[in-house]
């Protein structure tokens, strides 16, 4: 009963936040803000994470591929497809949930419970719209980015490995992810990524914005975000990957 | 002018508004008192439209308000402004911004006109260079008068405060009172203010409502409450001791 009631709530705000905005140029703003909030400020980690998972991998993959029958360069095709299958959309995903998510829910709970919220409604702005609308649209538009630059970072960090250890030779590395590259795997990953974006603000947003109480359920409602989005993350990705890869 | 008709508002089981029906007059401070739990806050919060009302009519002059849509709403909303018990400025905007935020929302008005329109408001309520300041800069009082100023940057037709003197010292309380009080004659607009604070209803108290345990139980004027038989009002207005003796005297 209770999940019902919730999910009843979530569509009634998601029906919120996709009303016509009430004045364009203001939401252009509040958007560019959010780029630089949920997108720019995430740069750091992903690049940091994707970085030594690309070498890890590498070093895991050769690890487990010591039979001499087995050419080196799968090495390279094993780093490149780990990435572009799972890492890079999936792997980041998760990471932005817990950074991103917590962070929207907070926001917007601190808002509800220190009556900003009500301060825009009374105003007869819909507050829905223009707190959770301009992080929905950055966050589609900017976590492909994020998810891209994951991929080629991650390749890059297996690439220096193979530069400063005798892993394999970075000859063979290269040979490996350029070895039957599908560019569909970048296209599946992005897709999946929008769709990742969505869930994520969504789900942490809805946390935030019915929030009741004071900042201990501030808190709660950005834990709640973060381990939500998380399990929708995860079942979108099964759903996605069975539709699009079968 | 604002009218409510038996209006009854439920949590659950809990009864926390029952048939209340007053009338808010256009050019006079109206204030709503009782103790903490009374039903107050559920009251102004209801008029407003924050709080969906289970029966009752609530009346914005000639309209009725409580059962529009949510976009017919947001149109009588625009004539609203209000002041909440802990300022509701928006943390991550300075001062101009906040002040400026309902008129980048609803105005075609270009940036000078807009700056000149902050400045006045600010101006009108004792504020001067704090622009480029963050709410976590200001006092209290500072915080309040900036919501004031925000709330009237509109020229709203009805001003609604909740606890505007919370957490106030007595003397920033006169002046915030003073300031509510002056705002209302000067653009004679329906003003309602929710306080239990026995000095603004002394001083500003052109109409008052008392509620308790979510009834109306009596609505006078700053002079009459002085003299009220209703036993729960005399036991709020003269709850200190130093009040008991006054009247007593």
């Amino acid at each position: 009963m209770k999940f019902l009631i919730a999910a009843g709530n979530y569509f009634i705000l998601m029906a919120k936040v996709f009303a016509k905005p009430e004045k364009f140029n203001i939401y252009y703003k509040q958007f560019l803000r959010e780029i630089e909030n949920v997108g720019i400020n995430s740069f750091g980690i992903v690049v940091i994470i994707s970085l030594f998972v690309g070498a890890v991998i590498t070093i895991q993959t050769n690890y487990n591929l010591e039979n001499p029958l087995l050419p080196r360069y799968l090495v390279g095709v094993t780093v490149r497809d780990s990435l572009l299958l799972e890492f890079s959309s999936t792997m980041v995903a998760l990471i932005l949930a817990g950074k991103v998510g917590s962070s929207i829910a907070s926001e917007i709970g601190t808002m509800r419970v220190s009556e900003q919220i009500d301060a825009l409604e009374i105003m007869g702005v819909n507050s829905a719209s223009f707190l959770i609308l301009p992080k929905i649209v950055a966050a589609m538009f900017f976590f492909p980015i994020l998810s891209l630059l994951s991929m080629f970072v991650g390749i890059f960090g297996g690439y220096i490995l193979c530069l400063f250890t005798d892993v394999i030779s970075p000859s063979d590395y290269i040979y490996g992810i350029q070895y039957v590259f599908y560019p569909h795997y970048i296209s599946y990953a992005v897709t999946k990524t929008v769709f990742y974006a969505f869930i994520i603000v969504t789900m942490s947003a809805f946390q935030g914005y019915f929030v009741q109480g004071g900042s201990l359920e501030v808190g709660r409602a950005s834990t709640k975000g973060v381990v939500y989005s998380s399990i929708m993350v995860l079942l979108a990705n099964l759903i996605l990957t069975k539709l699009i890869l079968s | 002018m604002i009218e409510v008709k038996h209006i009854s508002k439920k949590f659950g089981s809990s009864v926390v508004l029952e048939n209340i029906s007053v009338t808010f007059q256009k050019g006079i401070t109206n204030l709503i008192i009782g103790q903490s739990g009374s039903g107050k806050t559920v009251l102004l919060k209801s008029i407003v439209g924050l709080h969906q009302v289970d029966e009752g009519e609530i009346w914005f002059d000639d309209r009725l308000y409580n059962t529009l849509s949510f976009n017919a709403k947001k149109e009588i909303r625009k004539e609203m402004g209000m002041l909440f018990q802990g300022a509701a400025l928006f943390d991550s905007s300075t001062v101009e911004q906040n002040v400026k935020f309902p008129l980048d929302m609803f105005t075609t008005m270009t940036m000078k006109e807009k700056l000149n329109r902050v400045n006045f408001c600010l101006s009108r309520v004792n504020i001067q260079n704090a622009n480029n300041l963050f709410p976590s800069e200001l006092s209290g009082g500072m915080k309040k008068r900036v919501a004031i100023a925000r709330a009237i940057a509109l020229n709203p037709k009805y001003l609604f405060c909740d606890e505007p003197n919370s957490g106030l010292d007595p003397q920033t309380s006169i002046l915030i009172d003073k300031l509510i009080s002056d705002i209302t004659k000067e653009y004679n607009i329906t003003t309602i203010v929710n306080t239990h604070d026995m000095n603004s209803v002394i001083e500003i108290g052109e109409k008052v409502v008392f509620i308790h345990e979510g009834k109306k139980l009596w609505e006078g004027n700053n002079t009459e409450i002085m003299n009220t038989s209703c036993v729960e009002l005399n036991d709020f207005v003269f709850a200190t001791s130093l009040a008991k003796k006054i009247k007593e005297k």
